[in-house]
């Protein structure tokens, strides 16, 4: 049942490195940390140039969210962004034709994050072929678990794109070394046991988790979900290489702040995080 | 209708989609099921419950007006006659049992027309544990009986507010619930759908149906069973029950969806609440909403040992209209005195229509609710 996973190297540094990998091993080996933003596709009318400004403003990487009608790993703000993205219209398509036009304009490497079944309705194959003619780099299915992913990971490897597996903070010590070989670009690290959104405060999970993650690859660890300030990017980036953060971003561009404003919050994490580990 | 495979799978569908976070309760769950299940202790305690609290056996009732009418001979398996009003009762009652013997103190399910979340509350209340089903804020507003219901047993109705507001999004709130408290708090899910083990199990703690139904017929068919076994098909749970008791027969098996909830009907496979079956979804793989005049059937996906069935043709898939339903809702009330929950009345729906295929033969068909709930809505269309 773990075909793909068991096949894959231990450790997970002896597969080739995609572009995302190298951007993030890049960060870290030259002693930053990593920061990649979360930004729904398809939401609004100018969120090809938020992300465009969000690259610019020092984003590392960038997830781009396909919107999906059950997200069960989201929370209500990234829920409300997906509910308007596709009441206006947004498809995976419309999504990944625009990244297309613009890859030269982004200039990081972008991940696509959505569900398995958009990409099981288009195939793995094909799912797999038209993020990489998008210029996409990697692609995050959060319920892909390790026993369920072979069949897409395989796709993926074999059209260049490099699938980031998740770790939750309850993983046994024994799934943590299969994760981490599985996974390419980067191990998603989970802050907390629960599902994406900001909380008042770090949970003591997310640092616990990037540290166990780190004792076992050699792989960039990021932590996501529940990481929603610069303060608290900061904080987690004593233990792990980097921060993903979706709902303050997503805030954001639900509150109609176009571009610039979405820019300059990436702008203040990118400060924290440059400040606190220089 | 075995164990599914090692990895969760009936043939092509089943498995464990759900975030890593999730895993290890699926495991758990997974683990605790099989140890209780070979556990005569555990075994027999839900026996006890099912025959002293729920009222099991249910009957088995010859209707001699409806055959007649019919022209063929018509056989009710009696879910109808549980406590809470339906089938849901046998599996929550398991679920709960288990949840215990886990160490669970708290459940957390979903519902749409309100009767899993009915007897779920009510199991809640009888082993004192904590319980919170969520409920779109559609069926809120169209079941307000059945939330009365759940708040008088204890129970904190929550609404679910975002996508479709119906079932499918009381099944998203419920799962990001249960991953955020699952070391105390167990999911009751309430059919034969998502993640491993929930199909297997459930259609398990659901198999009573078709055990106690093989044992009935053969009493009155002479140590036979009859030519069809029917059930309605929302998730699919009470017609995996009374499936597993004739799967091993010569019986045909069909399972009744609405027109507008036709998963197996459309025959396209996609991953949605934990497993790979059958799903109503756009061209872009966006899960689509079901629509029927029955709530309980309003689920866009099916059972992945449906799937199953339906690919390897052990057993077929008809589809009736909201209009046939209703004219069978009436006649089974008027020939035998019997109102049906609409669900159900689907089954019935097909058996008078396909009458003519039917001549003669004797059918079994899951009653697997009554009808209570549904005369208010009824009585605003039939008048
Ligand atoms: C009486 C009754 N029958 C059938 C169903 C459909 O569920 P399943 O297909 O899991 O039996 C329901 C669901 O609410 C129900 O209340």
């Amino acid at each position: 049942m773990t075909v793909a996973a068991d096949a894959a190297p231990p450790g997970g540094a002896e597969h080739s490195w995609g572009r995302l990998e190298r951007a993030l091993r890049d960060r870290r080996d030259s002693g930053g940390k990593c920061f990649v933003p979360y930004l729904t596709g398809g939401l609004g009318d100018d969120w090809l140039e938020t992300i465009c400004a969000v690259a610019a403003a020092g984003a590392d990487a960038i997830e781009i969210g396909v919107p999906f009608s059950d997200p069960v790993m989201d929370g209500t703000i990234i829920q409300q962004a997906n509910d308007r993205a596709l009441s206006e219209g947004a498809t995976p398509q419309s999504i990944l034709a625009e990244v297309r036009g613009a890859s030269a304009d982004i200039g990081v490497p972008t991940a696509v994050m959505t569900y398995a079944n958009i990409a099981h309705h288009m195939g793995y194959e094909r799912f797999a072929s038209s993020l990489a003619d998008a210029g996409v780099s990697g692609c995050i299915l959060p319920d892909l678990p390790l026993e369920e992913v072979g069949e897409w990971a395989v796709c993926a490897d074999a059209a260049g794109v490099e699938t980031v597996l998740l770790a939750a903070p309850t993983a046994p010590d024994e799934r943590l070394p299969r994760l981490c070989a599985r996974s390419r670009g980067f191990v998603y690290s989970v802050g907390l046991m629960g599902i994406t959104g900001v909380r008042e405060a770090l949970a003591a999970s997310a640092t616990r988790t990037a540290a166990r993650i780190k004792a076992v690859t050699d792989m960039p660890v990021l932590v996501g979900v529940g990481v929603g300030t610069p303060a608290q990017a900061a904080e987690v980036c004593r233990v792990a290489d980097g921060a993903v953060v979706g709902s303050a971003i997503v805030t954001r561009m639900l509150e109609g702040a176009g571009p610039d404003g979405v820019a300059s919050l990436v702008a203040e994490f990118r400060a924290a995080l440059d400040a606190a580990h220089s | 209708m075995g164990e599914p495979s090692a990895d969760g799978r009936f043939g092509d569908f089943g498995g464990m989609f759900v975030p890593e976070t999730l895993v290890p309760a699926c495991q758990e769950l997974d683990q605790a099921f099989r140890s209780a299940w070979g556990d005569p202790g555990f075994r027999g305690e839900l026996d006890r419950l099912l025959r002293d609290y729920a009222g099991r056996p249910s009957p088995l009732t010859e209707c001699p007006n409806l055959s007649t009418e019919l022209g063929l001979r018509i056989l009710l398996k009696r879910e109808d006659l549980n406590h809470t009003g339906s089938h849901k009762i046998n599996n929550v009652l398991g679920q709960a049992l288990l949840a215990r013997r886990m160490g669970k103190t708290s459940l957390v399910a979903e519902t749409g027309a309100g009767q899993h979340g009915v007897a779920t509350a009510t199991a809640a209340a009888l082993f004192s544990m904590d319980c919170i089903v969520y409920m779109g804020t559609v069926d809120i507003a169209r079941q307000e009986l059945n939330v009365f219901r759940m708040r008088l047993l204890g129970t904190e109705v929550r609404a679910a507010e975002t996508g479709s507001r119906t079932l499918k999004d009381a099944v998203n709130e419920a799962m990001r619930h249960w991953v955020a408290v699952a070391d105390t708090t167990h999911y009751c899910l309430g059919s034969v759908m998502g993640p491993h083990p929930y199909p297997w199990m459930v259609r398990e703690f659901q198999r009573v149906v078709g055990e106690e139904a093989r044992r009935q017929c053969a009493e009155i068919l002479d140590g036979g069973v009859p030519d069809v076994v029917t059930a309605a098909v929302g998730g699919g749970s009470n017609a995996a029950g009374i499936f597993g008791g004739f799967a091993d027969t010569g019986a045909r098996l069909v399972g009744v969806e609405p027109a507008g909830g036709a998963a197996v009907g459309r025959a396209v496979p996609g991953i949605v609440h934990g497993s790979r079956s059958y799903l109503m979804q756009d061209e872009w793989g966006q899960v689509l909403e079901a629509e029927s005049i029955s709530a309980g059937l309003d689920y866009p996906g099916v059972g992945p040992e449906h799937s199953h069935l339906a690919a390897t043709g052990r057993a077929t898939y008809e589809q009736v209209t909201d209009a046939e339903v209703i004219e069978a809702f009436s006649l089974l009330s008027r020939t035998e005195g019997i109102i049906p929950a609409l669900e159900c009345a689907h089954a019935l729906a097909w058996v008078s229509r396909a009458r003519s295929d039917l001549a003669g033969l004797t059918v079994l068909l899951n009653l697997s609710g009554r009808g209570d709930k549904d005369v208010d809505q009824m009585m605003g269309i039939l008048g």
